[in-house]
């Protein structure tokens, strides 16, 4: 019998349609539990790096926009640094890489303002800069993580040893966003023929 | 940098498309996902101090209550570990909780039904493990829900579960049941999941040992996050 670790990974549930009162209750008119919504500001001082915010409007197999859905981003810094422990080198002291939002009623854009990352060196690997995106809505059962490139990154991004690894190029532009001034707009489909490449992390 | 974390076992987790749980069907991925070795971004996730945690964080019972009230139901403790595949503990890590209240409505201007609304249940709360995977919250049992689905399904009471562990490979959103209820083997989202002992860890066992007499009685529900590779790498050892 081969190798078998000790416990099994409990199982994914979906989110449901009610994961803001959890995981933002004060948009959901909850207030007097937390003070803030976890991941509501990425910048929390001077930090370093162009600031700029990334939209995002995901689309259901109809074409419908997905408004109930919450959204988390991570990143490197400007300087490619993780703020994490795990990360192993100093991060900026004002900026958390980690982002949560809800969708807006209307549009069903989720707006994240941020700092742009920088390209992350490690193990003599350069990756180009990016974002992960996690979704957890209703009708999800296990979070879909993604990622979002920069399309004004074109040489880093040819140069990306897992944007490379893509097998099926032409799906490649679906984890690319576009720059619109300081904004970066992208669009993720999860069904039909512009489906977003979705990771097994 | 780090070494990266066992493979996600794909058959312990419900697949995209189950067409049972209605809503999953225009919102499931049809390609398969991609998978890969995992990047420093996997390998790295946003860690929060124990500060973050307010003192009644991990009470539902009394953390959206008028001075003097509570939260009406049965009084609850959930407890139990954060643990990795390997067994060990996942230390210092959010874990965050929401649920509908006694009656089974949530606080939410989309949930209309029937049931009222408890003046005193908001219905979130968090809290950290400690330095052994632990954790523990207070509540009040949630009460089953009808929701459109078939014609007459009823969610099995139940609470949301959020968890981040080390780095985002671990992340996790899940629910947890409640031991002995006939209504987990009707649920829709419940059968999403293949496995039935998958299905089985997500049920909470009544636990007297650690209930306080003349209180609250005790639910015991462990959670298990994605291993990490022992390799170690460069110079730096690791925090196991
Ligand atoms: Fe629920």
């Amino acid at each position: 019998m081969p190798y078998a670790p000790k416990l099994k990974e409990s199982a994914s549930q979906t989110a449901g349609p009610y994961v803001h009162i959890g995981c933002m209750p004060n948009t959901t008119g909850i207030h007097t539990i937390f003070d803030t919504d976890l991941g509501s500001t990425m910048i929390t001082g001077d930090a370093k790096g162009e600031r700029v915010n990334i939209e995002a409007v995901i689309f259901d197999g109809s074409g419908t926009p997905v408004k109930d859905a919450m959204v988390e981003i991570w990143q490197a810094d400007a300087n490619g640094v993780f703020p994490s422990p795990e990360d192993g080198r100093e991060a900026d002291p004002h900026f958390t890489g980690f982002g949560r939002q809800h969708a807006d009623h209307d549009t069903g854009v989720f707006k994240f303002e941020t700092i742009k990352p920088g390209a992350v060196s490690v193990d003599g690997k350069t990756y180009a800069p990016h974002v992960l995106m996690w979704i957890a809505a209703r009708g999800i059962n296990l979070a879909l993580a993604t990622r979002v490139y920069f399309d004004d990154e074109t040489d880093a991004n040819e140069a990306d040893p897992f944007l490379s690894r893509i097998e099926l190029k032409s799906r490649v532009p679906t984890l690319i966003a576009k720059r619109d001034g300081n904004t970066y707009r992208h669009e993720i489909h999860l069904q039909g023929p512009d489906e977003t490449i979705f990771f097994d992390l | 940098m780090k070494s990266g974390y066992y493979p996600r076992d794909l058959n312990m987790h419900p697949p995209a498309y189950t067409p049972g749980y209605r809503t999953s069907v225009l919102r499931s991925p049809q390609k398969a996902p991609i998978g890969f070795d995992g990047s420093p971004t996997e390998f790295t996730g946003p860690t929060f101090g124990h500060s973050l945690i307010g003192e009644l964080d991990n009470n539902l019972i009394l953390n959206f209550a008028q001075a003097g009230e509570s939260a009406i139901g049965e009084r609850i403790m959930v407890h139990g570990y954060v643990l990795d595949e390997e067994a060990r503990p996942v230390r210092n890590t959010l874990v965050e909780f929401w649920q509908a209240n006694a009656g089974g409505r949530y606080r939410h201007k989309k949930d209309t039904y029937l049931a009222p609304l408890d003046p005193n249940f908001g219905g979130c709360g968090r809290t950290m493990t400690d330095e052994n995977g632990y954790f523990h919250f207070f509540t009040i049992r949630p009460g089953a829900y009808p929701w459109p689905n078939g014609k007459n399904d009823w969610r099995p009471a139940h609470i949301h579960f959020s968890v981040f562990g080390a780095a985002f490979a671990q992340r996790l959103i899940t629910q947890m049941y409640f031991e002995g209820d006939p209504n987990i083997a009707l649920c829709p989202i419940v059968k999403t999941i293949p496995d039935e002992d998958a299905i089985d860890r997500l049920i909470a066992r009544l636990d007297m040992h650690n209930s306080r007499p003349h209180d609250m009685r005790a639910y015991r529900f462990d959670i298990v996050l994605r291993g990490k590779r022992s390799t170690v790498f460069e110079n730096r050892k690791e925090g196991n």
